[in-house]
């Protein structure tokens, strides 16, 4: 049984000096297992041919096609239309990334700057031989730092995060989860200390207001909640 | 003037980050504990007019010092608050840090309020507006336990209540409601009691939360309106301290005697 759903988008080019912030309204049949990408792709292929959205893998593993729905950060790739009941979907490009145009946002940059800004790489004073076997880890925590690594860098959390929101340079839970990923692989030289010196401040792990609405939207279930406590009790003790 | 280098680049002369931001937040937490639990111990104490006239004024005494001094002494009292309203003075600083400071912050945590429907987001707007509520209400609730320490008993503090409710309403709401999200922000924040499931043990907490609030707001409207209900009857001698029905009855004898 298919039904008619309908698709609000904000339109709006903050580089075009004419373009003015608009929400335009398309109506389409939904197919079956239909998703808000592929709802997108119809409505950019038969109706409007102007509307940007970002896409790169449809499948939940890039991270680029984040926007609101309905109010909420969601992967637009993982969202289903059926799932909502009045076939109503509102859609805003995510908040606290630049825009570029329409539903497209970038989180590119942000992410890079974000990387430089805590590091994100392996510290070591070893010198590697690629030659020889890697030293062996513990299962377990190997198992507990690759966790953390399924980050996809979409910025859900980000765009969910109230905090964020009001104080624009806060480093967010997808950068202090990647603090808690170096601080806890023993590849990483690093000490508590020297995690303090990248996010011990109110731009960092002490600016968290435990809004925990990245928790409850990353698409990946990462255990934010978790680490971001897990290091404001090591950064708190840090002499 | 090493001071004066740390001040004006941010970073120490060794290129060192303050530990201060790590100091502050951990002192907001520690005074929203303490205030949090001292709210609790606070509502029970208040709450015992449920039991008896009598009951809250041997509690009242009891602060006064009365286990261990022949004269109750109301200064004893102060010190408390002058205790509590220090911290409270601490929290309340630490706490400003965190409000939002200009329109646009204002603004844009609205409308992502608004869009997300997110609890968790929500209730820190509660707690952020019942918080700047408790700059002037818990001020004022302070600075008159400070200065009249003496008139807590069961006819001062209903008397109190007759003139004052539309007030401690306001303040137990913003209390109840603030501390109550504010403890259950600790344990997340933190991570006290996670646990293996960090998820599951988090609905339980906001389960606890509500049931605690609920808890003690009905508990606060009942202690409230026995505290109204003595102010009334109590009208016409208002300002009159109360006697302890065992002391009255000694009264009397005496009396009979003479
Ligand atoms: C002028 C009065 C007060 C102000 C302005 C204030 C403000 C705040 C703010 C803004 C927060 C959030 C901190 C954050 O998001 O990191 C907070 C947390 C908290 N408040 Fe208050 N508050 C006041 C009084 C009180 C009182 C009377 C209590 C006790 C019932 C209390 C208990 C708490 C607790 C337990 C927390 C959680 C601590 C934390 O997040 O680290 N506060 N307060
Ligand atoms: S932590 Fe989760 S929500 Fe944040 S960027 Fe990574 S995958 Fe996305
Ligand atoms: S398109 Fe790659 S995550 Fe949605």
């Amino acid at each position: 049984m298919s039904r008619t759903i309908t698709i609000k988008a904000l339109k709006y080019n903050p580089n075009s000096k004419v373009s003015k912030p608009h929400m335009v309204e398309y109506k389409l049949e939904e197919t079956d297992g239909m998703t808000l990408f592929i709802a997108l792709t119809k409505i950019r292929e038969e109706l409007d041919a102007d509307l940007s959205f970002d896409f790169v893998c449809r499948a939940g593993i890039c991270g680029s096609c984040g926007m609101m729905v309905n109010g909420k950060p969601q992967l637009a790739c993982r969202t289903l239309t059926k799932n909502f009941e009045d076939g109503i979907l509102e859609l805003f490009p995510m908040p606290a990334f630049k825009l570029i145009k329409d539903l497209s946002v970038d989180t590119g940059n942000w992410m890079n700057d974000m990387s430089k800004r805590v590091e994100s790489w392996i510290h070591t004073t070893e010198k590697v031989d690629i030659s020889k076997l890697e030293a062996p880890i513990e299962p377990i925590v190997a198992e507990e730092t690759f966790e953390l690594d399924r980050c996809i860098e979409c910025g859900i959390c980000v765009a969910a995060c109230g905090t964020k929101l009001m104080r624009p340079n806060f480093i967010g839970a997808v950068g202090l989860n990647r603090v808690a990923r170096f601080q806890m692989d023993p590849h990483d030289n690093r000490t508590d200390e020297d995690f303090f010196e990248l996010v011990g401040d109110d731009d960092g792990i002490f600016g968290c207001m435990s809004l925990l609405a990245c928790e409850d939207n990353c698409p990946k279930h990462l255990p934010l909640q978790n680490k971001i406590a897990y290091m404001r009790r090591k950064l708190v003790a840090v002499r | 003037m090493s001071d004066l280098i740390e001040g004006f680049l941010g970073k120490s002369v060794e290129g060192k980050k303050s530990r201060l931001p790590a100091k502050l937040d951990f002192v907001q937490s520690a005074t929203g504990l303490f205030l949090g639990l001292f709210m609790w111990g606070h509502m029970f104490f208040v709450s015992t007019i449920l039991i008896s006239k009598d009951a809250m004024y041997a509690v009242a005494k009891f602060f006064e010092g009365s286990a261990f001094l022949n004269e109750p002494r109301p200064i004893l009292v102060s010190g408390v608050v002058f205790f509590v309203f220090i911290v409270f003075i601490v929290h309340a600083a630490m706490g400003m840090r965190k409000l939002p400071t200009s329109f646009r912050q204002w603004q844009v945590y609205r409308t992502h309020m608004k869009m997300m429907k997110h609890e968790d987001t929500t209730l820190w707007f509660i707690q952020a507006v019942t918080g700047f509520a408790m700059f002037f209400l818990g001020s004022a609730h302070l600075f008159l336990m400070l200065t009249q320490p003496g008139t807590i008993d069961p006819y001062g503090s209903g008397d109190r209540m007759l003139l004052l409710w539309p007030f401690y309403i306001l303040l137990l709401l913003s209390v109840e409601f603030h501390g109550g999200i504010g403890l259950y922000r600790l344990c997340v924040k933190w991570g006290w009691f996670e646990g293996s499931d960090a998820k599951v043990t988090r609905k339980n907490l906001k389960k606890v939360k509500w049931a605690i609030t609920v808890f003690f707001l009905a508990l606060g409207f009942l202690t409230m309106a026995a505290y109204f209900k003595i102010g009334l009857d109590h009208r016409d001698n208002a300002g009159e301290r109360y006697h302890p029905s065992a002391m009255v009855i000694t009264h009397m004898n005496v009396g009979v005697k003479s």
